[in-house]
C-alpha cells in the first residue's frame, strides 16, 4: 500500500491563500458567492488556474472575438486544441502556434522542448499525423549574458524533442533584441493532416462514458505553471524552475502513433490533450463543452510519486498525457492498443448528469463543484487601454552624413544578427524526415512540406516584425497578417488562414493593452481583406522583467496549399542570364527600417503602411506567374529592402547579379522597407510575357537586372563580391556562440 | 526483391525508407515490430533510422538485444542482405554485425545537412551502381554519428574494402570542414567483411526522387533491387 494523503493535512484556505495562487480579492469572492461556501484547498487551486490569465483569457477574449474566424475554407476556428481547414480531396489540415515562453527563460532546454511536445498534442489530438514543425523565437541583445545560454538550450531543446518524434522542424524565424533580455519568446507551431470525416473534438458525451487517462505517469513537475505564466517575472523567477515540465520525446512519439491507431477504430467519443493546467482543463474542458458532470476517482491514476494529493495531480503539468471518453465498453480495444505500445493506460472514472467535477481519492472527496458556473464565471476584463501614438516617416536628414559604400552597408547588414544566417539553428533540426519536405524556410520563402502519399503540398510560414508592432501597433499587426500571406503566395501557395500567438507585456498597463488592442486591429483588417481567416491562436502576457515589456509580437502563423510540391519555387537564383523584376511599388519608406537600425543606429519613424488591395492584388499575380511556370525564382521584400532581398537570392543560388536600376540611387530605393513587393528572377525569353500580363493586370513591374557572376554589379563595377557576403552572413552566429563569455 | 523493415517504437524513418524501397522494387516491403520473433523469407533487411526505444542510453545499444535482433543477426549470418541507416547502422553496430562504436558527435550537436560523400568501394549490391571515387549527396540528421574504432581496425577495413562512404567537403576533397561529426578517418559507411552488411550514418532513402532535391541515393535501391531480383 502506497503512502496516503488526508484531507486534514491540507493548508486553511483563505484570501490569503486565494492572493498566493494569483487569484485577486474579486475573484476570491466571486468563487465563495459561486460556491456559497469556502472552497477545499483542491478547489481553489482548480479555481485559481482556471480563472488564470493563460487559461482564461480574460484580458484578451473581449478582443480576439473580433478576429474574423470563418470562410469557406475552414471547418473548425478558435476554440478547439487547433484549426482545422479543407484542402480538398477529403484533407484537412489542422495547425496552431503556442507559446512556451515563461518556462523556456527560466530552464531553455526543457521549456522549449515541451512547447514543442504541447503544440505536437494539440494537432495530434484532433486527429492529424503531424507532418511539420516551426519555431518563432526572439531572444535579447547578443550582448547580454544570458543570451548565448538560452539560445543555445532554447535550440537544442527543440532540436531534441522534434528530432526524436520524427516530424520534420522545417523553419521559423529568429530575432534579437534587448528588449527580450529579461523574457525571451519561444513560439513553437505544428501542422498536421487528416481526413475530414476523421477529425476528434473534445466536447464530451454520453452518461456514464468512461473517462480514460494515457500516456506518461502523473509526477509533482509543473505545478501551478500556468498561473506563473499568468505573472510578471522578479529578480527571484529562476527560482520558479521546479515549475517548468520535464519532456520525454520517446513516450510522445508512442503517444502519437497510440492515440493515431485508436482513432482508426470507433472507440473514441472525445479527447484532448494535458497541457497547462494539466488534468484540471482537461477534464473541465471536457465536461464543460459536453454540458456534464466528470467524477474522477485519482487512486488508480498512474503515478510516479508517492503520497500525491489530488490538488498535486489536477494541477500537475507533466508532459505526455491524454485524456480520452470512450464509448461504453470499448475500454479493451483500447487498452489493447496502448499495451502494445507500451504506455499507461487507466480508467480513472466517467461522465455524470450532476454538472459537477467531483474528484475522489483515499477514500475522501476533494472536490465537488459545479463547472459552468466556475467556468462561465471565468473573469473577462475590458482593461483600459491608451492608443499608441503615431510617429511620423523619418525625413531625409537621418543620412545625411552616410557616407558608406553599398558594398560595406550589404556587408555589415548581411552580418547583423537578424539578418545572419541562422544555419548553426536549423542544422540542429532533422528538417527531412518522413521524406516529404520540398524547402525549409530559408530556401524559400515559406517551407513547402508535401502531403505524404500524394502531389500536393502544404506551405508554412511565420511572421511578424516586432519593431513595428512596437512603433505602430495597428500597422505592425497588419504588417504581419500581410508579410505571411505575402511569403505563401511568394512559393506559389494559396494562403489559407491563419494561428496567430500574441506575446504581449503586462495587460494592466493601458500602454501595453493598447499595444494588444492595436494589433488585433491591424490582424483583424488584413485578415479581412486578404480572406485570411484567424483558426486558432495562443496569448501569452506579462512577458516583463521588472516592469519592463518585451516589443509587442503578434506572431502570425501562416498555412496556405498547392496542387503540385514540384511548382513550388525558392529564392535562390537559379543560373545566369534571368531577367531580375521587382513586382510592386516602393516610395522609399526607411522608419523603422533595418538600414536605419544597423547602419545609423536610430530605431524611429513609422513603419511602412500596408495598402492591403495592393498586398492583394500583388500577391495574386505573382501567384498566377508561378502556376503559369514562368517563374524561377522569388523573393518577398522585408527587412533589409529591396538590394538586401536580391543579394539574399544570389547568395542561396551563388549566382551574382548584374544590377542596372540603382545607379546613384538613394538609400531610401534601396533599403526602404515598402510593403507588398517581390523580386523574381524569370527567363529572359519569358520577360516581356511577364511585363506584358503586369501591365494588362495593371501590377507595377519593372526591370532591376540580370543574373550573372560572383558578386552583386552595376555599370560602375563590382558592389561587392558573394564571397565577402557569404561569409560575413554564414560567420555571425557560429562565431557568437563559439565565443568565451 | 523482398524486403523487411524493422520497426521499433521510435523508428521515424520507416516510411522514407518504404517508399524508397517501393519506388525501386515495385513491391511494398513488410514491416516487422520490434517484438516479433521471426521474418519473412527477404532478400533485404533494414533497419532504420530513429530512435529505437528512446535511446536515453547509448544510441542503439537496448535495440540491439531485442528479440528480432537476434533474428536479424541469425539471417546476416546466412548471406541475407542488411542495410543499417543511422540509428539502423548504430544498432547493427551495438548487436556486432560491424566493427566500431558511434559516438557523440564531435560538436555535441546533432546535425542536419546535405553531406557530401564519396563511394569507396561498388563491389557490393549496395554500391554496384555508383562508380569508384563518385562524388554523391546525401542528407544527414544524426547526433550520434561519430564513427570510432582503433587505427589497426581502420587500415583492415580499408584493405579489405570495407569502408563503403567517406565524408568530403563539398569541394570532393577530405577535409575536416566536411566531416559532420567528428568519424575517424572520415567514415560515414562500412561494409562486414563478405559486404553482404552495410551500415551508414546518412540517408540514402531521402535523396530518391525529384523533390529531395537530388536523386543520389536511388542508385543504391536500384543496384539492391538488380542484385537480389
Amino acid at each position: 500500500m502506497s503512502a496516503q494523503a488526508t484531507k486534514a493535512q491540507e493548508r486553511a484556505v483563505s484570501a490569503e491563500l486565494a492572493k498566493e495562487f494569483g487569484l485577486s480579492a474579486e475573484e476570491y469572492q466571486n468563487a465563495l458567492d459561486i460556491l456559497g461556501r469556502t472552497p477545499t484547498f483542491t478547489e481553489l487551486g482548480i479555481i485559481s488556474v482556471m480563472w488564470s490569465e493563460h487559461c482564461s483569457y480574460k484580458s484578451s477574449k473581449v478582443w480576439l472575438k473580433t478576429l474574423p474566424t470563418t470562410g469557406p475554407q475552414v471547418i473548425c476556428g478558435p476554440g478547439e486544441n487547433a484549426g482545422v481547414v479543407d484542402i480538398g480531396d477529403g484533407d484537412a489540415v489542422i495547425f496552431k502556434m503556442e507559446s512556451h515562453n515563461h518556462p523556456s527563460y527560466i530552464e531553455p532546454y526543457q521549456g522549449a522542448a515541451t512547447g514543442v511536445g504541447g503544440i505536437l498534442r494539440d494537432v495530434f489530438t484532433m486527429g492529424a499525423r503531424p507532418i511539420a514543425n516551426m519555431n518563432a523565437l526572439r531572444f535579447g541583445s547578443p550582448d547580454h549574458p544570458k543570451t548565448r545560454h538560452l539560445v543555445s538550450g532554447v535550440v537544442a531543446g527543440i532540436g531534441g524533442y522534434g528530432n526524436c518524434v520524427g516530424v520534420p522542424t522545417v523553419g521559423g524565424e529568429t530575432n534579437f533584441h534587448p528588449a527580450y533580455n529579461g523574457n525571451i519568446l519561444v513560439n513553437a507551431m505544428t501542422v498536421g493532416v487528416a481526413k475530414t470525416d476523421r477529425i476528434f473534438y473534445s466536447a464530451a458525451a454520453g452518461i456514464g462514458n468512461p473517462v480514460v487517462y494515457v500516456g506518461s505517469k502523473t509526477g509533482r513537475d509543473g505545478i501551478h505553471g500556468a498561473t506563473m505564466a499568468s505573472a510578471e517575472f522578479t529578480e527571484d523567477s529562476e527560482e520558479k524552475r521546479p515549475t517548468v515540465q520535464v519532456g520525454d520525446p520517446f513516450t510522445e512519439k508512442l503517444l502519437i502513433e497510440a492515440c493515431l491507431e485508436l482513432m482508426e477504430t470507433d472507440a473514441i467519443v472525445a479527447i484532448q490533450d494535458m497541457g497547462a493546467a494539466g488534468l484540471t482543463s482537461s477534464s473541465v474542458e471536457m465536461a464543460g463543452k459536453g454540458g456534464l458532470g466528470i467524477e474522477l476517482t485519482l487512486d488508480t491514476l498512474p503515478m510516479r510519486e508517492q503520497a500525491m494529493t489530488p490538488y498535486e495531480i489536477m494541477l500537475s503539468e507533466s508532459q505526455e498525457r491524454m485524456l480520452i471518453i470512450l464509448k461504453p465498453g470499448r475500454e479493451e480495444v483500447a487498452k489493447a492498443i496502448f499495451d502494445k505500445w507500451e504506455l499507461d493506460f487507466a480508467v480513472i472514472g466517467h461522465l455524470t448528469d450532476t454538472g459537477n467535477l467531483v474528484i475522489k481519492m483515499y477514500g475522501e472527496t476533494w472536490c465537488d463543484m459545479p463547472i459552468a458556473p466556475v467556468s462561465n464565471a471565468a473573469p473577462e476584463y475590458n482593461r483600459p487601454w491608451e492608443p499608441t501614438p503615431a510617429l511620423a516617416e523619418v525625413g531625409d536628414e537621418v543620412f545625411a552624413g552616410y557616407a558608406e559604400s553599398l558594398g560595406d552597408t550589404l556587408t555589415k547588414l548581411f552580418a547583423c544578427p537578424d539578418l545572419a544566417s541562422k544555419r548553426w539553428i536549423w542544422e540542429q533540426y532533422d528538417s527531412l524526415v518522413g521524406g516529404d519536405t520540398r524547402f525549409m524556410s530559408g530556401q524559400a520563402d515559406a517551407a513547402v512540406v508535401r502531403v505524404p502519399g500524394q502531389k500536393k503540398a502544404v506551405a508554412i510560414t511565420t511572421d511578424c516584425t516586432p519593431r513595428y508592432c512596437l512603433a505602430d501597433p495597428v500597422e505592425g499587426g497588419k504588417q504581419a497578417v500581410a508579410e505571411a500571406w505575402r511569403n505563401l503566395s511568394a512559393v506559389g501557395a494559396l494562403p489559407l488562414a491563419i494561428t496567430d500567438n500574441m506575446n504581449f507585456g503586462n495587460p494592466e498597463k493601458p500602454r501595453i493593452m493598447g499595444q494588444f488592442v492595436g494589433a488585433v486591429q491591424g490582424i483583424g483588417e488584413a485578415c479581412k481583406a486578404l480572406d485570411f481567416p484567424v483558426v486558432s491562436g495562443n496569448v501569452s502576457l506579462y512577458n516583463e522583467t521588472n516592469g519592463e515589456a518585451i516589443l509587442p509580437t503578434p506572431a502570425i502563423g501562416g498555412v496556405g496549399i498547392m496542387p503540385d510540391a514540384m511548382t513550388a519555387v525558392g529564392i535562390a537564383f537559379r543560373g545566369e542570364g534571368d531577367v531580375i523584376l521587382v513586382v510592386g511599388e516602393g516610395k522609399g519608406h526607411l522608419g523603422q527600417s533595418l538600414f536605419l537600425r544597423e547602419i545609423l543606429g536610430r530605431e524611429e519613424g513609422a513603419p511602412p503602411p500596408v495598402d492591403l488591395a495592393v498586398e492583394r492584388r500583388n500577391g495574386d499575380f505573382v501567384r498566377g506567374l508561378i502556376h503559369e511556370g514562368l517563374v524561377v525564382s522569388s523573393h518577398d521584400v522585408a527587412d533589409g529592402g529591396l538590394i538586401v532581398t536580391i543579394a539574399e537570392m544570389a547568395l542561396a543560388g551563388g549566382v551574382g547579379a548584374y544590377l542596372t536600376a540603382f545607379d546613384g540611387a538613394s538609400p531610401r530605393v534601396l533599403f526602404g522597407e515598402d510593403q507588398g513587393r517581390y523580386v523574381l528572377a524569370v527567363r529572359s525569353g519569358v520577360a516581356a510575357t511577364v511585363q506584358e500580363k503586369a501591365k494588362a493586370a495593371g501590377v507595377p513591374v519593372a526591370v532591376l537586372g540580370e543574373t550573372r557572376g560572383t558578386a552583386l554589379s552595376g555599370r560602375g563595377g563590382d558592389i561587392v563580391s558573394l564571397k565577402r557576403l557569404r561569409d560575413a552572413n554564414e560567420g555571425w552566429l557560429p562565431g557568437y556562440m563559439s565565443a568565451e563569455l | 526483391m523482398k524486403a523487411a523493415i524493422v520497426v521499433f517504437p521510435g523508428s521515424n524513418r520507416e516510411r522514407d525508407a518504404v517508399a524508397a524501397l517501393e519506388a525501386a522494387s515495385g513491391t511494398k516491403p513488410y514491416l516487422v515490430w520490434h517484438r516479433d520473433t521471426e521474418l519473412p523469407k527477404v532478400d533485404l533487411i533494414v533497419v532504420p533510422g530513429g530512435f529505437s526505444y528512446g535511446d536515453y542510453l547509448r544510441s542503439g545499444a537496448m535495440a540491439a538485444h531485442s528479440p528480432i535482433m537476434r533474428e536479424v543477426k541469425a539471417r546476416a549470418d546466412q548471406g541475407v542482405r542488411v542495410l543499417g541507416v543511422c540509428n539502423g547502422f548504430q544498432i547493427i553496430t551495438e548487436a556486432g554485425l560491424l566493427p566500431g562504436a558511434l559516438m557523440r558527435n564531435g560538436a555535441l550537436k546533432f546535425v542536419c545537412r546535405v553531406q557530401h560523400l564519396r563511394v569507396e568501394n561498388t563491389d557490393s549490391p549496395f554500391t554496384a551502381k555508383y562508380a569508384k571515387g563518385q562524388i554523391v549527396r546525401y542528407p544527414v540528421a544524426h547526433g550520434d554519428g561519430n564513427y570510432w574504432t582503433d587505427a589497426e581496425t581502420v587500415k583492415r577495413l580499408d584493405g579489405e574494402g570495407q569502408v563503403a562512404f567517406r565524408y568530403v567537403a563539398d569541394d570532393a576533397r577530405s577535409d575536416p570542414r566536411g566531416n559532420p561529426n567528428g568519424s575517424v578517418s572520415d567514415i560515414a559507411g562500412i561494409f562486414n567483411a563478405k559486404r553482404t552488411v552495410l551500415g551508414l550514418m546518412p540517408h540514402p532513402e531521402d535523396a530518391v526522387e525529384g523533390l529531395h532535391g537530388n536523386t543520389d541515393g536511388k542508385p543504391m535501391f536500384d543496384g539492391l533491387v538488380e542484385a537480389l531480383s
